[in-house]
């Protein structure tokens, strides 16, 4: 049994070795790791080898494991993700990259009509451990096709895990994870959080909580922020701003929307009685349709408001010069923890 | 606004010197549909014969299948009746070790290369929508989506070939199917690649009604191989010899090293795309006839005979193995599926999700009520038989 004493040096060494790490660095060494552990696995996409990818993420992967492991593909992302099948069917472990979000639409088919039911149609015969990586969402400035955030189309269909990092660790973590797994995983790379950092030891990446769990990020005890990818951060802000007017919010960061973290999710609401889900996406047929339907079923009793979504506007993405009135910031998500106030103190009119 | 005339100011420097890397010249199809039967050319008599045996099975196989959807134990069945030399030859052109990638139509490729008759069918009767392991006959699921497995195709010859195995993969598509953009993305990385891997266009005149000349404007679909660079071949898609031929060449040249193929047969639908289509509608009887005298089983067995290779004993034999099969398949067809409905939660992913274990106990409850409704019912029913007993 340790004690205290004797865990102090190794903690202090390890304190030592952490370095404010940016996000894109933790996949880059997740994937490499990934690469030198199995010769399976295989990087492929436009841009990926000699350019190291647009947002570098798989820089030196190709001079360090040859063109062969990391591919540069043409120009096609359904043959990218085509290949992939029939690279999985002949035992490869495919990690593809999409390189913006809308550049993945036309790999919908090959995702949708084989990537995500080859499993099921083939009773377990052929598993496709793909991971395919899709840069998301806005607030890069990014032009027209650069910035949307697609995650309900692929949360909405069975077969594929659709997971989102908010945090360094979690990005080596849950990559490894997503290209360790049999399953195809959807691998949504908050694009605004590539440059973020986090303290962070890259010698030894420590092991995160699993695909398919949420963390709580802050915890606290009047209501609940559920939330996921590159609205942790701003929900963290919202959370410290919201003190002085003395709400005590819950930061929820769902890191996995299929499979969902009922539990987590469930226990938090009931704790604190109130909710709002905060992301990116457009609201109508969003994924805060379902998580507030999913927290209204399972808490209801307890919920002392509606459960809100603060999301972006129904409409295409917008172009750059205009995204920050679209995209949920702070002052959105303070405005819809005061209207579960509101909420509550009418309920209190009407007898309750 | 005026722009000044500066004669000579500019001089562009001329753009760099450039070729394209591959002469197009020999990549270019022949003229005309290679064609073996009747030419009095050099042939194996063995190949020829089991080419015969197989076209004479794969036509009883494809008359079984339409009367089995009539008698509606399948779902539906696209019959490649008129179109089996093609099949037979995909089929047999393979080793052991290679892959074939077959579409909607190609059943009876799959049955050619092995598979159980009845398993093949499992996705048109409608109990599973792979009715067999790919793993173990090498084909992949017969794919409904237009030329999607065409990239599959490609991705899995490229694995081999990194893994150094020799192993080529043969993908069948349609002459609709070379129109989706997967037919073109598929055969550009295959070319990139130098991926060992063949594409079987079986042109067979008709997307289901659409006629070849609204499909494309080339002069013809093997035409659009030279663009990938890649060779392109012409075949009589009904001289089963000819297109075992063909494909031979381009799977040997794939298993050497030498890339990609692109193979179209130019071939017919003799039936309807499937029972709920009306050819009439779109086609002559004039037509349909003109290809019924081009008949691939009727050329290979008048060539044989002519031979001196065939005669009525061993027509009759052929036959006889046909029947066999397709009484195997009626009896395979007509036995009831027993089917688990609790399986429907199984290998959507490798580890059932918590949203899935909900849903299986919802179903699990539900199958028990009903199974409980059903048993009280059944008592009634005796009791009831009981009093008119008593009376």
């Amino acid at each position: 049994m340790s004690t205290a004493a004797t865990r102090r040096p190794a903690d202090a060494t390890r304190a030592a070795a952490r370095k404010p790490t940016p996000l894109a660095q933790a996949l880059n060494r997740a994937m490499r790791d990934a690469m030198a552990e199995d010769p399976a696995v295989h990087v492929l996409g436009e841009d990926v080898g000699t350019l190291g990818g647009v947002f570098r993420v798989t820089d030196g992967l190709a001079k360090e494991f040859g063109d062969d492991r990391c591919t540069d593909t043409p120009l096609a992302e359904a043959g990218i993700l085509g290949a992939a099948v029939g690279m999985a069917m002949y035992g490869l472990r495919p990690v593809v990259e999409m390189q913006f979000d809308a550049f993945a639409y036309p790999a919908f088919e090959q995702l949708v009509s084989h990537v995500a039911r080859m499993r099921n149609r083939t009773r377990g015969a052929l598993p496709m451990p793909i991971t395919v990586r899709v840069p998301y969402g806005g607030g890069i400035g990014g032009v027209e096709h650069h910035s949307d955030s697609s995650e309900a189309y692929y949360i909405a269909t069975p077969g594929l895990h659709v997971v989102t990092p908010a945090t360094v660790a979690d990005a080596y973590g849950m990559l490894r994870e997503a290209i360790a797994s049999d399953d195809p995983v959807v691998f949504l790379e908050p694009k605004r959080l590539y440059w973020s950092k986090d303290d962070w030891d890259p010698q030894a990446p420590a092991a995160v909580e699993p695909i398919g769990r949420a963390a709580v990020r802050r915890t606290g005890t009047s209501a609940t922020l559920l939330t996921y990818g590159p609205s942790v951060p701003v929900c963290m802000e919202a959370a410290e701003a919201a003190t002085a007017e003395g709400w005590d919010l819950e930061v929820v960061d769902l890191r996995s929307l299929v499979p969902f973290d009922d539990e987590t999710v469930t226990a938090s609401v009931r704790r604190t009685g109130r909710a709002v889900v905060v992301h990116e996406s457009g609201g109508f047929g969003g994924p805060g349709g379902e998580i507030a339907a999913r927290v209204t079923e399972r808490c209801f009793h307890h919920l002392e408001a509606p459960v809100l979504r603060v999301a972006g506007f129904d409409i295409p993405y917008p172009p750059p010069m205009l995204e920050r009135h679209h995209l949920p910031g702070v002052d959105r998500i303070l405005d819809a923890v005061d209207r579960l106030q509101w909420e509550s103190r009418w309920t209190e009119g009407n007898g309750r | 606004m005026t722009v000044t005339a500066q004669t000579g100011a500019y001089r562009p420097a001329p753009p760099p010197q450039w070729r394209p890397l591959t002469d197009a010249a020999p990549l270019l199809p022949d003229e005309h549909p290679h064609r073996v039967l009747g030419t009095g050319a050099e042939l194996d008599p063995a190949l020829m014969s089991e080419l015969y045996t197989q076209l004479v099975k794969g036509r009883r196989y494809n008359q079984q299948a339409t009367a089995l959807t009539k008698q509606g134990r399948l779902a539906v069945y696209p019959s490649s009746t008129g179109q089996e030399a093609c099949e037979v030859a995909a089929a047999l052109v393979l080793e052991e070790r290679d892959w074939l990638f077959p579409s909607y139509r190609d059943t009876l490729a799959a049955v050619a290369r092995g598979l159980d008759p009845a398993q093949a069918l499992t996705l048109l009767r409608g109990d599973w929508h792979s009715g067999y392991n790919p793993l173990e006959c090498r084909i992949a699921p017969l794919s409904t989506p237009l030329a999607t497995q065409l990239p599959h195709a490609v991705g899995l010859a490229h694995a081999a070939r990194l893994r150094g195995d020799d192993v080529v993969a043969l993908a069948l598509v349609g002459d609709g199917g070379t129109s989706e953009g997967d037919f073109h993305e598929a055969l550009n990385f295959a070319a990139v690649w130098q991926a060992p891997v063949v594409f079987l266009v079986q042109n067979n005149g008709f997307a289901i009604s659409v006629p070849l000349a609204k499909q494309t404007a080339a002069p013809t679909l093997a035409h659009k191989a030279v663009g990938y660079g890649m060779p392109g071949r012409l075949v009589d898609g009904n001289d089963a010899v000819a297109v075992h031929e063909v494909l031979a060449d381009a799977v040997d040249r794939a298993r050497r090293g030498g890339g990609p193929t692109l193979v179209e047969a130019v071939t017919y639908r003799m039936e309807a795309h499937t029972n709920a289509d009306d050819a009439t509608r779109y086609r002559g009887d004039a037509e349909v006839e003109a290809w019924r005298a081009h008949d691939p089983v009727a050329l290979l067995e008048s060539e044989l005979t002519q031979r001196g290779l065939l005669d009525e004993d061993g027509i009759a034999a052929a036959r006889e193995a046909a029947e066999r099969m397709a009484a195997d398949l009626r009896d395979g067809m007509n036995a009831e599926a027993e089917l688990d409905p609790m399986s429907l939660f199984d290998h959507v992913y490798a580890e059932q999700t918590t949203q899935l274990r909900e849903q299986a106990e919802q179903l699990r409850a539900e199958l028990a009520a009903a199974d409980e409704h059903d048993a009280h019912d059944e008592q009634a029913q005796q009791a009831q038989h009981g009093q008119e007993d008593g009376r």
